[in-house]
């Protein structure tokens, strides 16, 4: 199968609120970057676009649609969109590669999350007939997610705590970051809770934001000239929507989409976890059987800035600029949607 | 090269106003096991689902893949949601078919649907968005002008559009799977139907309708072993312009036209009209039909409502280039599955699978599907051998 590189990658500053700023206005500035970096001059110049949104972060039909608008899509151009984080868009634009159909990709995901109440508005993804009318929002249920794994003793709150005081200790190498600073294991346990178990600090912040990447075979990442990385592995696996039928403190359809993607095939320098909050980075750890010589979430994860349909995106390009940065050889990137890690994709990178 | 693939299974619901036996996922099922079914399949030979459907808002469920998990099979496996608008019943096959096209997967099962009556699509489609214009229209009102400035430019005599709507009715009543059935409709009770849109009437518009899609999609080798006849996947493209910018073209967008001509090509079409056997184009409003017929090369420009009005695109008239044999959107709209609908049915009638409304010795189809301010295509062209 093809290999593919990435070539190019930009996030915007993770922000509580962007105020006016329309999707366009997000998309606009994180392209510009991404085609200066590939020394292109727009979408024209790539043979496929894909995106990742979701119209209910914005609370309006066809949101992705005034996304073409940031494209320069005049001649029109290869495009698609899922409603999914973009980490899928990517996915779609693999197989376009691999195909035949494309030798480059542009993808971008978007989200302003600031007009609703996210997690009210995430309840809305549930079961329609038998959760959503609940109202059960997500952090209600990340919450319980936590209870299990505390009350069966696979983890501490200390053990919490030191992934949110790494996250912000992290983040303070991360311009892009929303939260950072020197906080202790112990500051954030002295913090009173929040929805039992959690801390506000084992959430994510709500933030809006965008990215953007670009990919392409080898070959044209060769003849662009340009410094790569490249994708060895991608696998994605759901599972059950039926949370009581689920093993809420492990994580099977990671471990299934790790082996799908050869992660086991190598050494991991560097991860970056889709973990929206902090117990769920060590159920991913221990799922990806990730151990001391992995640097986890040099970034913060999204425990520092949360770009709803982008930060999954933005871990694959997180591990991308390291890679670059001649920090690590090899690194995993995961990506998540739905309550409690329903749904995973995990993508190995590598130095070329 | 893209790898060969083929439609080996095809499953559809009934279309209906309100589908109030079943619950989202119970509608879903039902096609997918429908498509199982066609294929001589089970849940286990699935690789990989790809789904589809028109905007959230249309149930008001965020991301329903999420929840439609269990109903269809996908635990331990791969899911994928897609969503472009009106064109996303085609954009979803195109993607699920590009599953098996890079090689990646073996055979996987695509699956597109919307459940209208869960809400208001009308509502949905006009909620104010922050910073633009507010066009509180619905989507008839925002192709109305379109259509008019299409009658002015050729000068086609006003009841073409009456005509599709009549034809494409007639095409339904073969079809028992449509959600309008009127084998006795005539040109004058079209005509005398409200004037909903101007120049849109009732029966000129497309229902409002729950149902859902499904089609397994094999890699060449399985597709070899299939129990009926497959459909090979000729030709596969979309393509996607802005709403509006300086100069476009809305009568005849630029993106169907490149679209169309990338399709063609894969396909080795030359002459559409000639070497198509039959197509299923995206027709929601009646006038679309001549509008298509030029934008996707049937026709020369302005001429596309000459082929409506000789009979070329009916059954009933033994037309060389049937449009819509299974009564089209015109016929049936669930909106997520209509583009589906379209390159499932054109599959079918490759398959020689199509019942009453088979176009005899059809061996070379094109499914057609279109959304937002008709700027999203998606194409494809299904034939009966591999090519």
């Amino acid at each position: 199968m093809k290999d593919i590189a990435i070539v190019a990658y930009n996030q915007s500053k993770a922000v509580s609120d962007v105020g006016p700023c329309n999707e366009v206005e997000l998309i606009m500035p994180v392209l510009a970057e991404v085609f200066s970096q590939a020394g292109i001059n727009n979408a024209q110049d790539v043979d496929f676009v894909c995106s990742g949104s979701c119209d209910y972060l914005q609370g309006a039909a066809f949101a992705f649609v005034a996304g073409v608008d940031a494209l320069g899509a005049v001649p029109p151009i290869k495009e698609s969109h899922v409603e999914m984080d973009a980490a899928w868009a990517l996915y779609e634009s693999m197989l376009k590669i691999r195909m035949g159909h494309a030798d480059s990709a542009l993808i971008y995901g978007f989200g302003k999350s600031s007009p609703g109440e996210l997690p009210i508005v995430l309840s809305q993804q549930l079961d329609p007939y038998y959760l959503a009318p609940l109202w059960v929002d997500t952090i209600a249920l990340a919450a319980m997610q936590a209870r299990m794994l505390l009350d069966q003793g696979k983890i501490s709150e200390r053990d919490m705590a030191e992934v949110v005081s790494r996250s912000r200790r992290n983040a303070r190498n991360n311009p892009n970051a929303q939260l950072a600073g020197d906080v202790s294991p112990e500051d954030v346990l002295a913090q009173p809770s929040y929805v039992s178990p959690l801390r506000k600090a084992d959430c994510p912040p709500v933030s809006d934001g965008a990215s953007a990447m670009i990919i392409c075979t080898v070959e044209k990442a060769k003849s662009w000239g340009l410094p790569y990385a490249v994708i060895s592995g991608i696998d994605h696996r759901i599972e059950s929507h039926n949370m009581g039928m689920r093993d809420l403190t492990d994580s099977v359809s990671t471990r299934l989409a790790a082996e799908g993607a050869g992660l086991g095939d190598g050494p991991v320098d560097v991860a970056e976890l889709y973990a929206p909050f902090s117990h769920q980075e060590i159920v991913l750890t221990r799922a990806l059987g990730l151990g001391k010589e992995t640097n986890i979430n040099p970034s913060g994860g999204v425990l520092a800035g949360n770009l709803m349909m982008a930060s999954g995106l933005s871990r694959i390009g997180e591990v991308f600029n390291r890679i670059i940065a001649g920090d690590a050889g090899r690194g995993v990137a995961h990506a998540t949607s739905g309550p409690c890690l329903q749904h995973n994709l995990v993508t190995v990178v590598e130095k070329a | 090269m893209a790898n060969l693939a083929a439609v080996v299974g095809i499953g559809q619901t009934s279309y209906t106003t309100k589908r109030d036996d079943v619950s989202i996922a119970g509608l879903v099922r039902e096609a997918a096991v429908n498509a199982l079914q066609d294929a001589d399949l089970t849940w286990d030979d699935i690789d990989a689902v790809i789904i589809g459907k028109a905007p959230d808002m249309f149930e008001g469920v965020i991301m329903p893949e999420i929840y439609l998990t269990d109903a269809l099979g996908c635990n331990g496996k791969p899911m994928m949601r897609v969503h472009t608008a009106g064109s996303v019943g085609g954009s979803t096959a195109l993607v699920a078919a590009s599953h098996v096209q890079s090689g990646t997967f073996k055979r996987v099962l695509t699956v597109a649907f919307e459940k209208q009556s869960e809400s208001n699509a009308m509502w949905a489609l006009s909620t104010p968005q922050p910073f633009s214009t507010h066009l509180n229209a619905g989507a008839g009102g925002y192709f109305a002008p379109i259509i008019r400035e299409y009658m002015r430019r050729s000068e086609a005599p006003y009841d073409v559009g009456i005509k599709v709507a009549m034809k494409d009715r007639l095409h339904g009543a073969r079809n028992p799977l449509a959600h309008l059935q009127k084998p006795d409709i005539t040109m004058k009770e079209v005509e005398e139907s409200f004037m909903l849109w101007d120049p849109i009437r009732f029966l000129e518009a497309c229902p409002s309708s729950d149902g859902a899609c499904a089609m397994v999609i094999a890699n060449e080798e399985l597709a070899d072993q299939a129990t009926k006849p497959p459909a090979w996947i000729r030709g596969v493209a979309m393509r996607s312009e802005p709403t509006m910018y300086a100069g476009r073209e809305e009568v005849n967008p630029q993106a169907g036209k490149d679209c169309a001509a990338d399709v063609y090509k894969q396909a080795g079409i030359v002459d559409p009209r000639r070497d198509l056997d039959c197509a299923e184009v995206y027709v929601p409003f009646s006038w679309y039909e001549p509008m298509w017929l030029e934008n996707l090369g049937f026709a020369p420009e302005g001429e596309g409502w000459k082929l409506t009005m000789e009979g070329a695109t009916s059954l009933d008239e033994g037309g060389d280039i049937p449009w819509n044999p299974s009564g089209g959107v015109l016929s049936s709209n669930p909106i997520g599955a209509s583009g589906m609908i379209r390159f499932a049915e054109a599959a079918r009638q490759v398959r020689g699978d199509a019942g009453a409304h088979q176009v005899e010795g059809a061996k070379l189809a094109m499914g057609h599907a279109y959304g937002g301010g008709a700027q999203f295509f998606a194409m494809w062209v299904v034939g009966a051998e591999k090519g």
